[in-house]
């Protein structure tokens, strides 16, 4: 009888914190989406990771994931806690759109190639690119004045960064949202099919 | 003896122009981005160390030290170069500028959606949320209140009584020694059983202004030997314990011990008192 009340306590317990976790990644509190491990710990606890878990489980029914982003370049194979407790996680879509859907989230077709084709070209130029360069990449398809405020919008988003030089970066929430590695991978793939 | 001089002299002319050249490349490297694996550093280093024994003035050893210098730039983007070919993501950057350029638009946009998988927040104002801001705004007081200026008046200056300071609170209207002993009489009088007291139950008072006077007052009781602290790290807890006289302390070890008597540390012990 003891042990059934202490495992119904222990269930409404992480219920509780499942729901903490969820407020705390949905909800924006600061400049940037999501929350960092330290915040999860902090207000959650030491066992966050395993409350992650449990709310991926649920997410993952609604097509939803909880993505978490490393500080490292390279994403670690075996995070440790210190390196979790840096790393920021987000909830993200779980499957990829559709075009039709794209829509429905508030983007153009073409807002989307500019995107992709602003991303592919920094990642080939070895993580940064002149803004002159990218904006004499995309004007060949799209015009001008579009280039010049899609690129702002990229940057306000924070797909893309830019320093006080004109040089432009991969952003946050480009290693959030996307993957790199795979975008390379469908781009080349593409064109050996297109050839 | 002259024309040997003046070769000399083109020998040194010549091996400046070298390391110009040398630096000149270096940063054409840099500044355009080339391939860092053009530069042969092995060369440039024999050239560099050949002509070092040459150079005797200050302005030559500078210009020595930065061929060194811009050849060691060239050296750290060379190990740039092997890690970013080495990493994951390397692919020949010429080939994907020509699948970007070449790819038509509706093709390009349906590669990055299904790469791409876009946050998820939200931006709702909840009832409960909605209930606080509605307190604090009916709580919070107009501008003009809030920003009054605190208005004061012009006197003379003149010299105060003796009643008057005591009546602002500045002075105690009894010696300080006599208003010592009769807190340590009443702490004597409120010890338990066990002949101690917690720190906060004697000396928080009805006004916050009361309980840091009777603070005050009672680290004079410890620091003159009329009681001692016990301090309960463990359980976070501070009791005083009144001493039957006062002992001498002139040549016992004194420690500071801080504690804090903050308004909110007051409105908690009230708080738990009235519960």
């Amino acid at each position: 009888m003891e042990r059934e009340k202490k495992g119904i306590d222990r269930k409404a317990r992480y219920a509780s914190k499942v729901r903490k976790a969820a407020q705390l990644l949905l909800y924006r509190r600061h400049s940037t989406p999501g929350a960092k491990g330290w915040e999860l710990r902090k207000k959650i606890g030491s066992d966050y990771s395993k409350v992650i878990d449990l709310l991926n489980e649920y997410l993952a029914k609604i097509g939803l994931t909880v993505k978490v982003v490393f500080e490292e370049a390279n994403p670690p194979e075996n995070p440790t806690i210190d390196q979790y407790d840096r790393a920021r996680f987000y909830i993200t879509l779980k499957d990829d759109l559709t075009i039709e859907e794209a829509k429905m989230v508030g983007w153009r077709i073409d807002d989307l190639a500019a995107l992709c084709a602003s991303i592919a070209y920094i990642i080939s130029r070895g993580g940064k690119a002149q803004r002159k360069e990218i904006e004499d990449l995309l004007k060949v398809k799209i015009p001008g004045w579009r280039v010049e405020m899609d690129l702002n919008k990229f940057i306000r988003l924070g797909y893309l960064f830019e320093d006080e030089n004109g040089q432009i970066y991969i952003g946050w929430r480009t290693r959030a949202e996307v993957d790199q590695k795979k975008l390379i991978d469908l781009l080349l793939e593409t064109e050996a099919k297109t050839e | 003896m002259g024309s040997l001089l003046s070769e000399k002299q083109r020998d040194i002319k010549e091996a400046r122009e070298e390391l110009q050249r040398i630096i000149g490349l270096c940063r054409s490297v840099e500044i355009k981005g080339l391939d860092p694996y053009i530069v042969d550093v092995d060369d440039l280093v024999k050239v560099i160390r050949d002509y070092f024994p040459m150079w005797k003035d200050s302005e030559d050893l500078c210009l020595d030290a930065e061929a060194i210098n811009s050849i060691a730039s060239v050296v750290r983007m060379q190990g740039e170069w092997v890690k970013r070919r080495a990493s994951a993501l390397y692919r020949d950057p010429f080939l994907i500028e020509e699948k970007v350029r070449g790819l038509p638009v509706d093709k390009m946009a349906e590669i990055f959606l299904k790469v791409w998988r876009p946050i998820i927040e939200l931006e709702q104002l909840t009832i409960k949320g909605f209930r606080e801001a509605l307190k604090y705004w009916s709580d919070l007081p107009p501008l003009n209140v809030r920003w009054q200026k605190i208005g004061y008046t012009k006197t003379e200056t003149e010299c105060v009584t003796r009643e008057e300071v005591i009546k602002e609170g500045v002075l105690s209207s009894e010696p300080f020694m006599a208003e010592l002993e009769k807190v340590w009489l009443e702490l004597k009088s409120r010890v338990l059983r066990d002949g101690k007291i917690r720190y906060w139950d004697f000396i928080g008072s009805e006004t916050y202004e009361d309980t840091v006077r009777r603070a005050y007052l009672t680290s004079f009781l410890v620091t003159y030997g009329y009681a001692n602290l016990q301090i309960n790290f463990s359980e976070d807890e501070i009791f005083i314990l009144p001493n039957e006289k006062p002992l001498n302390r002139e040549n016992s070890e004194t420690i500071s011990f801080p504690i804090s008597i903050s308004f909110e540390e007051w409105v908690r012990w009230k708080e738990k008192r009235r519960a």
